[in-house]
């Protein structure tokens, strides 16, 4: 039976379909050169979602978006929602086992790429046996279970087809890498999505005037609710392909008057070593950091690059979407913390026994409020360990894994994670993750990755092997890591060693690598 | 003296790509949209040009225009040495 739909429940389609209903000529996205109205990509969108549904891609079913940042890709984000669908968003350097893996972990009924990656698509189809559909952006024909995305767009209705989902309904998997190595994804209904959308927009104090430039993947939930919270609240987003030409983004930043500029520390250690008194950065009302904790003395020059800015530190992960903020008028009191609970959820800290810890103590960050996801697709052992039961009969809450400190006020201060993820220009990296790759190399006895220090990423990622028999260079071993890893996961440096230090029972004893 | 565009597939292929069998992509290729190099290489070729032609790079000049293909960045290099 169809499910009753109803006004009391609020879908992330939602967001696009009310903004197209009411301000249908104004401009929602600006993109690839192209500047769409909310009118424009609703009726994309809807061709998409009837194409879709005509290849039997239904409620539920999970669709995977490998594209970059992209029209085609906010347009394919609200075609699965509109269809019923679970959308995914791929990062665009994944590399083919990870990407076969995915679609594998989530069983996509379709996938959505670029033509020029045809080749690789019929690959996947033989490997993934859920496949039913494949769309590709760009030249290409129809070809058996290949669709092409313009003919869908010549030849498929815009009408907007009936919703099929209530709330409580998937709307989004966001995969993201684990302590184990295999990358989970994080399951959120449609009302995790809207709570959370709701409740950054509060503190950010969004409004319909509000241009915010986007340069993060889509891939990335912070990235995705840069999309998600400018539909949402009818404003605009200027979405570029990511941060690698700097002063075209500022060039950007001036031309269409943003007013939000969401950043990782990368992005702003990039932005102090730049000569800003060429742009008129004048319309920027707010900027957000999160992601990775930004040095207090990073804080303090952007305040005074940007005087007259609102300028938030925060702090999330993908399990709860966004975790902590510090209100901006705090900043001056308390520049190394990342704040307390976003509105309309709380937050308390745990010791190993899981007793509620009080001020000055350190303890493991807990969370409670709609924002906390479903748990992860297929993962029932991961996800009862990160969800465990809350106060309340049935309910579940976040442990974070994330050590933090709260000061006499409740305002919390990151210590440590509890498990050995690096954090690498804002992206999560399992070590685990990157050595699995490295042992695949002929030679490799021992492999151990650890994040150290650096200026511009935050992390860096460091490689130490054992190689035994035919010596292997830097660069064959980069060479493969390019190979098998997504950008952000490859070594920055790569160190040979004779033997990795050890515990007493046998294992790599990471704390004395540097 | 090689010619730019040699030495900007050289660079890339040795450096970026670890690659064995030289640049397998066409002169104008876009370096982002093809993935053949990322946000932060990008940094590393503004230090590459700097240095193997003696030109300074100035923060605007960072831009897709100038470094997102061996052609344009051949012909921005070019230009800068006069």
């Amino acid at each position: 039976m169809r499910p009753s739909q109803g006004s009391v429940n609020v879908l992330v389609p939602d967001f696009l379909e009310r903004s197209a209903d009411h301000l249908p000529d104004k401009v929602a996205l600006v993109c690839d050169g192209q500047r769409l109205t909310y009118a424009e990509i609703e009726a994309r969108a809807n061709r998409l979602a009837h194409a879709l549904k005509a290849r039997g891609v239904g409620r539920g079913e999970r669709v995977a978006l490998f594209l970059p940042n992209s029209v085609e890709l906010v347009v394919g984000i609200f075609a699965v929602l509109k269809a019923g669908g679970v959308f995914v968003v791929i990062n665009p350097t994944t590399k083919h086992n990870k990407l076969a893996y995915i679609l594998n972990n989530c069983e996509a009924s379709a996938l959505i790429l670029p033509g020029r990656q045809l080749a690789l698509a019929r690959q996947l189809v033989g490997e993934t046996p859920s496949l039913k559909m494949i769309i590709a952006v760009g030249p290409a024909e129809d070809d058996g279970p290949i669709a092409s995305y313009d003919a869908i767009q010549a030849s498929f209705p815009d009408a907007r087809p009936s919703h099929v989902n209530i709330d409580l309904d998937l709307a989004c998997l966001i995969y993201t890498s684990g302590s184990t190595g295999d990358p989970k994804g994080v399951m959120s209904d449609h009302s995790n999505v809207v709570f959370a959308a709701s409740s950054i927009i509060e503190y950010l104090r969004n409004v319909e005037d509000d241009i915010i430039i986007g340069m993060l993947p889509l891939s990335f939930d912070y990235g995705l609710y840069q999309l998600l919270m400018a539909f949402k609240f009818g404003g605009t987003l200027v979405l570029e392909k990511g941060f690698a030409y700097p002063a075209a983004i500022l060039r950007r930043v001036e031309e269409e008057r943003v007013t939000g500029f969401p950043g990782v520390p990368t992005v702003y250690a990039v932005l102090l070593q730049m000569d800003l008194s060429a742009y008129d950065l004048s319309s920027i009302r707010y900027l957000t950091n999160t992601a990775a904790a930004l040095p207090p003395s990073h804080i303090l020059r952007l305040r005074e690059k940007f005087p007259w800015a609102r300028l938030y530190s925060m702090y999330g992960l993908t399990e709860t979407k966004r975790t902590l903020y510090l209100p901006p008028e705090e900043l001056e009191r308390r520049p190394g913390s990342v704040g307390i609970a976003i509105p309309g959820t709380e937050v308390w800290l745990v010791d190993e026994e899981g007793r509620r810890l009080g001020p000055g103590d350190t303890g493991e960050l807990v969370v409670r409020g709609r924002h906390v996801m479903r748990g992860y697709w297929n993962a029932p052992e991961a996800t009862a360990e990160r969800f465990r039961p809350g106060p309340l009969p049935g309910e579940r809450v976040c442990y974070t894994g994330d050590l933090f400190r709260m000061d006499e006020d409740g305002f919390l201060y990151f210590v440590a994670r509890k498990d050995d993820i690096i954090k690498s220009r804002g992206e999560k990296v399992a070590p685990k993750e990157v050595e699995n790759v490295l042992y695949e190399l002929p030679g490799v006895v021992e492999a151990a990755v650890i994040g150290v220090p650096d200026e511009l990423l935050g992390q860096a990622i460091k490689a130490f092997l054992v190689v035994k028999g035919e010596p292997l260079s830097e660069a064959q071993v980069l060479a493969h890591c390019k190979a098998h890893l997504e950008d952000f996961m490859v070594p920055r440096y790569v160190e040979f060693v004779a033997e990795l230090p050890k515990t007493s029972s046998g294992k790599i004893k990471k704390t004395d690598l540097k | 003296m090689q010619n730019v565009e040699e030495l900007v597939r050289q660079y890339i292929a040795q450096n970026i790509l670890f690659s064995n069998n030289g640049y397998p992509y066409a002169d104008d290729a876009s370096f982002l949209d093809e993935g053949i190099i990322d946000s932060m290489n990008v940094l590393e070729l503004v230090a590459f040009v700097e240095e193997k032609f003696g030109i300074t790079v100035q923060d605007q000049d960072i831009v897709p225009d100038h470094f997102d293909s061996v052609s344009k960045l051949a012909a921005y290099v070019r230009r800068r040495m006069g």
